[in-house]
């Protein structure tokens, strides 16, 4: 049981990740089972270091605003955001929104 | 006296109208010269404009000569003489657009010459739009600039983004993001979006033809401020930042020469990565958005409410206050350099700074241990202090670059890891080197 997918931390937000950017991620459901919504906790239990950066990453119960999510290269808002189905290979890329110029 | 004062006051007024009239005439003159030196051949063009620009004009996505005349036909508002709009004001004036806008109120200092690229070291002091249309002046003498050495606000935003075609967003906070966003949107202007920090940077198309998704549609919620950190605090690589500013000429020729259209214009944000391997990737991003505050169809930002200050940037965006101590726990540098002096064993210091800061300057015996992610995380210092160090007595003093991260590791000192005798140095290494010991090198 379980599938694998791919997620990314991009902008400067590896800083919750022991500044590893990219994480091949073991999902315990079966595909077609698990969305958006279990991937985030998902990556507050297994992937985030230190359970103090989880406000670096979650707000109201929802990723925090300033972050980027894209599913497979595009915005998650096309894609259903927390109800899209995940599917094996999927790669999920969580970027911070950049002010600095 | 009553006499010589409006005698005064009449030769001054004299002297202004004369200041004004001369530099009208210089005006004209330099009007006449430059016909004289580069007459048109066409109702576009001089000689020079075909051989300059000759070698953009053959590429085929280009689009030739009627390309070339929708740039020079074309005013660009650019707000950030940094190190985005440098680089963009760079290619953007030699390619040839015909009007150019600058606002910048800040002054070249020598910490921006590493990636703000028109400035030299003997512009250090100038007005930033100055520097910038010195340069641009000496490169390309068939644009016109204007600068504005203002900082864009509420007030004066509509007046100067609505003389221009398109606006250029090189700024480098949120709140003037949401302002340039906002005031684009209402006077219906295109723009081009760039942003980054460290080695990593964003780049986008926003309120395209007034149809494509804004800053808002992208971002309707400002980030805790918290969050931001600045090119200052965080530092940025030149070339990266200026790889952004270069890849928004790119998208901004695009536009003028109307590469992208209404039907091939698909919302897109590009994200650079400059290390460990360098890439470009474009995320497809979301419509403009029914619900948007600015473009949707139930807007409550206006252009009455901006200009009566009821949309509050400052306040939306939020703003971090370090000043989170009473005077009693925290020293001048003066005050623990006479510490120092008069101790003959060396005080406990603490340093909050980030290693690769660390490693540029310390002062003697200070003890590393960054504030983010670190510092703020920690139960206990004991792996850090002397063995013998007593938490109820033993006095430790905390310093960073500017005072503000020492304030908060000493403020959790005392209210988390019960330290009696923690005392915060005001104002930092920086303060350090203004007062104590200038050979210490800021940076």
């Amino acid at each position: 049981m379980g599938f694998k997918v791919k997620v990314e931390f991009l902008g400067g937000l590896d800083v919750i990740s022991n500044k590893v950017r990219e994480h091949s991620l073991k999902v315990p459901l079966e595909e077609g089972e698990a969305t958006v919504k279990d991937l985030i906790e998902l990556i507050t239990k297994s992937i985030i270091a230190d359970p103090k950066d989880i406000p670096v990453f979650i707000e109201d119960d929802t990723v925090r605003p300033g972050i980027l999510v894209l599913i497979n290269d595009t915005d998650w808002e096309l894609e259903g955001m927390e109800e899209y189905v995940l599917e094996s290979g999927d790669v999920f890329t969580f970027t911070s929104t950049l002010h600095g110029g | 006296m009553a006499e010589t004062n409006s005698r005064e006051e009449e030769l001054l007024r004299r002297i202004q109208e004369l200041e004004l009239e001369n530099e009208v005439l210089k005006k004209k003159v330099a009007e006449v010269e430059y016909d004289a030196k580069y007459p048109k051949i066409d109702e576009n063009f001089c000689l020079d404009e075909y051989k300059r620009y000759g070698r953009q004009m053959i590429v085929p996505e280009f689009g030739s000569l009627k390309s070339q005349i929708k740039l020079k036909n074309s005013s660009i508002l650019v707000v950030g003489a940094g190190g985005l709009g440098c680089p963009a004001l760079l290619y953007l004036s030699a390619a040839g657009i015909g009007k150019i806008g600058i606002v910048d109120d800040d002054i070249v200092d020598i910490s921006n010459l590493h990636r703000q690229v028109l400035h030299t070291t003997d512009s250090i002091g100038m007005f930033k739009c100055d520097s910038a249309k010195k340069y641009i002046c000496k490169l390309n003498p068939h644009v016109i600039v204007k600068t504005y050495p203002v900082r864009l606000h509420n007030d004066n935003a509509f007046d100067i983004v609505n003389d221009y075609d398109i606006v250029l967003d090189c700024t480098d906070t949120p709140a003037i993001r949401y302002l340039i966003n906002d005031v684009s949107v209402l006077c219906r202007k295109t723009i081009v979006s760039g942003s980054g920090l460290k080695s990593d940077g964003q780049l986008s198309i926003l309120n395209f033809n007034n149809e494509g998704p804004c800053y808002r549609c992208f971002y309707p919620k400002p980030p805790s401020a918290e969050s931001i950190t600045t090119c200052s605090d965080g530092g940025v690589i030149g070339p990266c930042i200026g790889l952004l500013g270069v890849s928004m000429a790119v998208e901004t020729i695009k536009v003028l020469t109307g590469f992208y259209t209404k039907d091939n214009f698909k919302p897109f944000l590009s994200m650079y990565t400059g290390y460990p391997q360098q890439s470009f990737r474009v995320f497809k991003m979301r419509g403009r958005s029914d619900k948007c505050s600015v473009c949707g169809s139930f807007p409550t930002v206006s252009k009455e409410a901006i200009l009566n200050n009821e949309i509050d940037y400052v306040a939306f965006c939020g703003k971090v206050d370090s000043n989170v101590l009473t005077p009693e726990d925290r020293i001048t540098v003066q005050q623990f350099s006479d510490i120092v002096t008069r101790q003959s064993k060396a005080p406990v210091l603490l340093d909050v700074r980030t290693k690769e800061q660390f490693q540029i300057a310390k002062l003697p015996n200070s003890i590393n241990i960054e504030w983010d992610p670190t510092f703020k995380k920690l139960e206990s210092l004991d792996k850090y202090l002397p063995e013998d160090f007593d938490k109820d007595t033993d006095p430790v003093f905390v310093v960073c670059r500017y005072g503000n991260d020492s304030q908060l590791a000493t403020r959790k000192m005392k209210q988390e890891l019960d330290f009696k005798n923690a005392k915060d140095i005001i104002g930092g290494l920086n303060k350090w080197s203004d007062i104590v010991n200038p050979k210490f090198p800021k940076y």
